[in-house]
């Protein structure tokens, strides 16, 4: 087993970053016309790197498989993003940011990086505000902040509850301002199929023009990654459709190893699911933590007489609720992480306290808000003898100016209205904190390949914070890829342009062709759903929130049973050369076939329960994760032997310096 | 409850298309529209049919990304509703129900119910940015207060998915909503001010340039919006065009 060498700077935590930058070998403006530069994705990451490497002077070929950049799965991000700007004077620094972020995940993740990234934060709010992002005011004119799980202060920037649209749209048109220059060419519903390597470095990509179905060669100097989460695996998430791991994939086939495949975060609040037919879960921002309290009945016979709908949940009685966050964890309530917010509740819904149908869903409970708010907003316009219902009417107001988005969205899907009764909420896939592996520079094993955002796996460790990603994306975007890529790029100044004639072009070309016509010629009799759906009862049961050894085991067999099939007798319609939305999900599935099995390996291997990651064999007598600092504080990076389930596995051993490793508690 | 569809084929931009019928069974009030087109679909492809092709991604109504005109209605029949978030239990067992593609010159069908929506991208290329670097070396976020009622202005302008519905609807497939929720936005926040005037020029002449209707204020694009983009936007946007014309120096 080789160690890794993530390459992070020498000296103290918080001039590491100021000092690389220093080091960092430069391109002349002159060169860097000269050199092309492929961004794969155009969400938060790809968008803000795409149009600050194209300002820098590079020639950027961005792709994205969606009709417009705009369109990203970034732009659903409700919440929020953290930045370190302690506006609200409530303690907060970029020390206390990173020790937030290291603590949260759990103690798995790397903290050159995760320093870096709160020491940019800061500039990623000017940034976006120079750009026109609307974040969310205070009356006298400043920006105005709220909290998210797992933390104690105020320094999540928002835009009522369509944050991730609102930033999405500001590199979005960054971005415009560069494809109109020429700085940009944009290739909208384009996939990337495949990346290229000419010795042993990535120098382009095939790609597949989803319109007309033709197969392009695409030639670079360095191809950046910026495609994405991979928690679709799942096929019930809160991820868009179309999010999928086919280019990380791609390139780990091609030598990039794969990060932590294991480590999938569940989101404590999102709709419970309601039948068979659903095709994604909808998230319902933690933001509504903030205010809604979680509990579930304490006594059985009246989850049981929710269930059945004989009782309304406003029926019961305060003393008979169960607010379990707040009676296990009083110091941070209702806002612990993610990780434990979303082990509580399958705690309680196992244990028969469900609370619809299915007796998968905890009430998410608005009441004592309308009751809180409604009393201040009396006092502020001095209404002295207001009654309950006028208070609880104005609290109302306030909670809508807040949350109203959200509260429509509920009651959309639901057809519930949550001003009058709690919303029900339940754990669902969301995030992946695992990726293509990256050094401090965000290079993956491939020279000259490099990840960003969600797609790689440096930042978050075991388990990510709200408000995080979203930070990621754009200090990996903005701020640290346009300066880190020079030093790579320094070298290539006389390589001139990429010939996609050569062999090594040729050969990939030929693979993804051959791989599609395959699956269009399997012409057996099951739909790529049905295969997606079973993956993802596999995934879901034994890989999903909490794991053990056994089942682990057993569903990798499972999955290469279902590869088998998928492979023998799946059945995609149309044709190659033809906007085919078949096949276009045919080859997704048939790499989240092979990279479900990588997870349940990393699943099995790590015996230790970390953030996103709870082994069920590894737990305190309270029910709480047991980490093994001793034997595992490592990231478990696989190299692709062409048997998805007999990766290599190589650790990165985590050191850490700046904290000091202790027992996560939030009691 | 059981459906009868009438579904928009078209093979490709230059093939004929015609509306196909489709009978639907079993469809649970709580599937989303395009939940139900999913179950469809599947059935078609076991059959070994070629599945309907639409546009779609988040399934939240964020995206702007599905589309769809439904007996006559952008997006079908609730206000203020994407497709993706249209439910079923806004139909009746028995229904039979409409489904095109939208339709405008500037949107050329590309298959099916997908349509060609770059051009909107080609308006933002003109000017829909404030022109700043992203060097991190920008002035402090809190340097400049917005009053809060411009910075929410901004914001509900901002809210725009650039799904087209407002130029499906349109009986001129003018794009004036659209473009104006993207002026307004800018030209309300001091950032965006300085070059307030070319923008709105370049803007509108790209958006002429690219085959849109004129705007004749009838407000069915109001209507039609999912994001509630309103009218007075259109307004402003008128406002600054003549501000822009009057005084070209700035
Ligand atoms: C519902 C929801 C709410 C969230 N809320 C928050 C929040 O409040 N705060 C927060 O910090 N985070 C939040 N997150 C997480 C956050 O939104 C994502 O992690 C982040 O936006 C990912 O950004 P990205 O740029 O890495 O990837 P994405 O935005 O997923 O972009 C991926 C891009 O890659 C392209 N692509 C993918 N594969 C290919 C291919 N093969 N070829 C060509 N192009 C390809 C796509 O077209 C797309 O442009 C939320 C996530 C969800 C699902
Ligand atoms: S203005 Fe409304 S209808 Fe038009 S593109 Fe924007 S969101 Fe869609
Ligand atoms: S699919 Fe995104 S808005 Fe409908």
């Amino acid at each position: 087993m080789t160690k890794l060498d993530a390459k992070i700077p020498k000296g103290p935590i918080d001039q590491k970053w100021t000092n690389h930058k220093n080091n960092i070998k430069l391109v002349n403006p002159a060169n860097k016309r000269l050199i092309d530069v492929i961004v794969v994705g155009t969400g938060l990451a790809g968008g803000a790197a795409a149009a600050s490497l194209a300002e820098m002077g590079y020639n950027v070929k961005a792709f994205c498989f969606q009709d417009s950049p705009r369109r990203a799965h970034s732009i659903a991000a409700q919440g929020g993003i953290n930045a370190a700007k302690n506006y609200q004077n409530d303690g907060d620094s970029v020390y206390r940011l990173f020790y937030d972020t290291i603590k949260g995940g759990d103690y798995r993740s790397r903290e050159g990086n995760v320093y870096r990234l709160a020491e940019v934060s800061t500039s990623i709010i000017d940034q976006c505000v120079a750009q026109g992002v609307p974040f969310a005011r205070e009356y006298g004119g400043l920006l105005d902040n709220r909290s998210f799980g797992g933390v104690q202060v105020s320094r999540t920037f928002y835009a009522k509850g369509q944050t991730g649209q609102q930033l999405l749209l500001g590199a979005y048109s960054a971005m415009s301002r560069q494809i109109s220059k020429g700085k940009i060419t944009m290739y909208n519903r384009h996939e990337m199929m495949d990346v290229v390597k000419v010795d042993g470095k990535a120098r382009g990509i095939i790609a597949r023009n989803l319109v007309t179905g033709e197969i392009e060669r695409h030639g670079a100097h360095a191809v950046v990654i910026c495609s994405g989460g991979y928690g679709n695996v799942f096929f019930l998430s809160t991820n868009a459709m179309g999010s999928n791991a086919s280019a990380s994939w791609k390139v780990h086939k091609k030598g990039a190893f794969f990060g932590n495949p294991s480590y999938t975060q569940i989101h404590p609040t999102c709709i419970p699911v309601s039948g068979d037919h659903q095709s994604k879960l909808t998230l319902m921002s933690e933001s509504l933590r903030n205010d809604g309290r979680i509990w579930v009945p304490k006594k059985k016979e009246d989850a049981e007489a929710i269930r059945q709908g004989k009782m309304k949940p406003v029926q019961l009685a305060e003393e008979d609720r169960d607010y379990y966050l707040e009676r296990r964890y009083p110091s941070f309530g209702n806002l612990v992480p993610r990780d434990v917010a979303s082990r509580a509740a399958k705690e309680r819904c196992d244990a028969g306290f469900g609370v619809n149908q299915t007796g998968e869903a905890v009430f998410l409970d608005f009441a004592a808000s309308f009751e809180r708010y409604g009393k201040t907003e009396a006092k502020v316009h001095g209404l002295e003898n207001a009654s309950k219902e006028e208070i609880i009417k104005l609290g109302r107001k306030v909670v809508e100016s807040k949350y109203g988005n959200l509260f429509e969205m509920y009651e959309k899907i639901t057809d519930d209205n949550p001003y009058e009764t709690p919303m029900k909420i339940y754990p669902a896939v969301h995030y992946t904190m695992g990726g293509i592996w990256v050094d401090y520079n965000l290079m993956t094993t491939i020279p000259g390949c490099y990840a960003c955002g969600e797609a790689n796996f440096s930042d978050h460790g075991a388990n990510r914070l709200g408000a995080s990603a979203l930070m990621q994306g754009l200090a990996d975007g903005y701020f640290v890829l346009p300066y880190t890529i020079g030093d790579y790029l320094a070298d290539d100044i006389r390589t001139g342009e990429i010939d996609t004639n050569s062999s090594e072009f040729a050969a990939a070309e030929k693979e993804v062709k051959d791989s599609l016509q395959k699956l269009i010629d399997i012409k057996g009799n099951k739909t790529v759903d049905y295969f997606h759906r079973r993956l993802g009862k596999i995934m879901w049961n034994d890989c999903g929130m909490s794991r053990n050894g056994k089942d682990l085991k057993r569903a990798m067999e499972d999955i290469r049973a279902l590869r088998d099939e998928f492979w023998s007798d799946v059945k995609v319609p149309g044709e190659l050369n033809d906007m085919n939305l078949e096949l276009e999900k045919a080859s997704r599935v048939a790499d989240f076939l092979e990279l479900g099995e990588l997870m349940c390996q990393d699943a099995l291997d790590r015996e230790e329960s970390a953030g996103g990651h709870f082994r069920e064999e590894h737990q305190t007598p309270e029910g709480e994760a047991l980490r093994d600092d001793e034997n595992f504080t490592f990231v478990s990076a696989y190299e692709y032997t062409g048997d998805p389930g007999k990766a290599t596995l190589h650790k990165e051993q985590l050191e850490f310096e700046a904290v000091e490793v202790k027992t996560r508690s939030y009691k | 409850m059981n459906l009868t569809l009438k579904v928009w084929r078209q093979k490709g931009p230059e093939a004929k298309g015609s509306m196909e019928t489709y009978p639907v069974s079993d469809v649970s009030p709580d599937m989303s529209f395009l939940e139900m087109l999913d179950v469809l679909n599947e059935e078609l492809v076991e059959k070994g049919d070629v599945p309907i092709a639409f546009d779609h991604d988040c399934r939240e109504g964020i995206c702007g990304s599905c589309s769809l005109y439904i007996n006559g209605q952008a997006h079908g029949p609730m206000q203020g509703t994407t497709t993706c978030q249209l439910h079923m239990r806004s139909f009746k067992d028995g229904d039979t129900v409409f489904i095109e593609p939208w339709r405008a010159k500037a949107f050329p069908v590309i298959k099916d119910l997908v349509v060609d929506r770059s051009a909107f991208d080609r308006v933002i290329q003109a000017g829909g940015y404030v022109s700043v670097n992203t060097s991190g070396n920008t002035l402090d976020a809190n340097a400049i207060p917005v009053p809060k009622e411009d910075a929410d202005m901004a914001f509900d302008a901002a809210t725009c998915i650039g799904c087209g519905a407002c130029v499906a609807t349109c009986k001129n497939a003018s794009a004036m909503l659209f473009v104006s929720a993207k002026v307004s936005q800018l030209s309300l926040l001091p950032q965006g001010e300085v070059e307030a005037n070319e923008r709105v020029k370049n803007m509108v002449a790209q958006m002429d340039k690219e085959g849109f209707g004129n705007c004749s204020v009838t407000g069915a694009c109001e209507v039609e919006c999912p994001k509630g983009i309103s009218l007075e936007n259109i307004a402003r946007m008128n406002r600054e065009y003549l501000k822009a014309n009057v005084s070209p120096g700035k």
